[in-house]
């Protein structure tokens, strides 16, 4: 599907961001060209969102609120990347590998199980 | 060593909810205690510095205050604000351009979760609508990790919750003053995993103000000398709230380790030396790191410092006598400068039933205060009697 995110790398000092960066984190310039970034990584930290945000901003999903996954997933570029994520169990997240499933309206990420099928909650 | 500015004035409304006032009738109560503690007036104060996150410009209170023509400047700096408006006003006297300062920070928000706007923090309002704009969700992904690594049980987060709500209990001014045990605050609703919501503290009220003189100006035999202090921004592969990504490799820095590692060589004195401490408690997790962070100790030792006690008001190192954030609330402006006038209280002795070094020989000497705030700011005061 070529689904990506879109980050930047600094052409000064090779450091990866997302979203693309207006200037450098690391040197400050402002150099830096676009970079797709990997759709697989590994679940670095997460939580569960436990209660329905306040909405708005937050829209709540047809069927209403559920808890859901969110947390950091590292990815090879050398960034980890926040992200909803989905899985079949909670308990399933620490450490896992995880795919790139949407890009919009944040990135999210889903695990091996549930990308296999059923039961995913998100 | 000294920095050649003390403590003169320490001074806190009541923090809790209070209909009956605004958020800068709460400063003038804080900014009128503290003239009261240093035995001075408004006119004696030569320049200004305070902030609120949400209740408006701290320099339209010299409308109530009186119109002195002293520079009075606005400090917004999240939950740091009243660390950098003390450490602003502590500037003023090193540079010779005032002999006394004012430090003020006071807020009064509404009951709730805080509802920040992505577009101020640089971010599409698509992370709104996805319900990431929870600023509990970064505190929860941030211990989670931390137990995980470091082999520290969530017993340990409900531990010292419950030390708060004791703390609190023996604080007069506290908002949360009803002890809560240790096994309700493990089974109270989960906010974020691992934290419950009785290991959070609330948007509250309240307003603190501290006095400033050069040593040399105002001798007063309750003057707290400030050792050290220093405010830091986070540096590169920091990982803050509401972070769309957290570059670099390898373990995040650390904003209040920078920060701590600063106030420590300038006050030159190490973290063992510290009898009572301030460290910012926006959950129970928060403290947990923080110990680590501004060198109390390592990684994964606080599991057993809980456990034995040592960060009780009769422990080693005791950490928020006053009941910290989690028994005062987080009016955001205030909470830095709350810090700041438990330890003078302690290190004066006038503590009451939460004093530290009851019974012993020696009250306590050297106090330390720790205050952090979004997007990755640690302000931190060394204070000495």
């Amino acid at each position: 599907m070529g689904r990506s995110l879109t980050g930047s790398r600094c052409l000064h000092c090779g450091t990866v961001a997302f979203p693309a960066a207006r200037g450098c984190q690391r040197c400050g310039l402002r150099s830096a060209e676009a970079l797709e970034l990997s759709s697989r990584g590994t679940v670095w930290g997460f939580t569960v969102q436990r209660f329905a945000p306040k909405s708005p901003p937050y829209v709540v999903p047809e069927g209403g609120f559920v808890p859901f996954a969110v947390g950091y997933v590292e990815l090879p570029d050398g960034v980890k990347v926040e992200a909803v994520l989905e899985c079949t169990d909670f308990a399933e997240l620490d450490g896992a590998d995880v795919t790139l499933v949407a890009t919009d309206p944040v990135p999210r990420f889903a695990t091996d199980q549930a990308l296999a099928g059923s039961g995913v909650i998100a | 060593v000294s920095t050649g500015v003390s403590i003169v004035g320490a001074g806190l409304s009541k923090f809790g909810r209070q209909p009956e006032k605004s958020g800068r009738d709460l400063a003038l109560d804080a900014i009128h205690a503290a003239l009261g503690d240093a035995g001075l007036e408004w006119a004696d104060v030569q320049v200004a510095f305070g902030g609120s996150d949400g209740s408006g410009l701290a320099d339209t209170l010299v409308t109530d205050l009186g119109l002195t023509g002293i520079p009075f400047t606005n400090v917004k700096n999240g939950c740091a604000t009243g660390g950098s408006a003390l450490m602003s006003a502590m500037n003023a006297i090193r540079s010779g351009a005032a002999e006394v300062a004012l430090a003020v920070g006071f807020d009064k928000h509404p009951r709730g979760a805080f509802d920040p706007r992505p577009e101020d923090w640089g971010l599409p309002t698509t992370y709104g609508e996805a319900g990431l704009m929870v600023t509990t969700q970064f505190f929860g992904i941030k211990i989670a990790r931390y137990l995980r690594e470091h082999g520290i049980s969530e017993r340990t987060l409900a531990l010292v919750a419950e030390k708060a709500y004791r703390n609190g209990a023996l604080n007069p001014n506290a908002w949360r003053r009803e002890p809560i045990p240790a096994d309700e605050i493990a089974a109270a609703d989960m906010v974020n995993d691992p934290l419950t919501r009785f290991m959070f503290c609330s948007p509250g009220e309240g307003g603190a103000a501290i006095v400033l003189a050069s040593e040399t100006a105002v001798r007063s035999s309750r003057a707290v000398r400030v050792l050290g202090a220093a405010t830091r921004t986070r540096r590169f592969g920091s990982f803050e709230v509401f972070s769309p990504s957290i570059q670099g490799s390898g373990q995040p820095s650390s904003v209040s380790a920078d920060a701590a590692a600063a106030a420590f060589a300038v006050a030159g004195i190490t973290p063992d030396e510290v009898d009572v401490a301030q460290l910012q408690d926006t959950e129970s997790g928060a403290e947990i790191m923080h110990l680590a962070e501004c060198g109390f100790c390592k990684d994964g030792e606080q599991e057993a410092m809980v456990a034995a006690g040592e960060t009780e008001i009769g422990g080693r190192l005791p950490v928020n006598t006053d009941g910290g954030c989690i028994a005062n609330g987080e009016p955001i402006g205030a909470s830095g400068l709350r810090q700041v006038h438990e330890i003078v209280t302690q290190l004066r002795g006038e503590a009451g039933e939460r004093q530290v070094h009851q019974g012993r020989r020696a009250g306590p000497s050297i106090g330390f205060t720790h205050v952090y705030g979004a997007p990755g700011i640690s302000a931190f005061t060394v204070l000495a009697v």
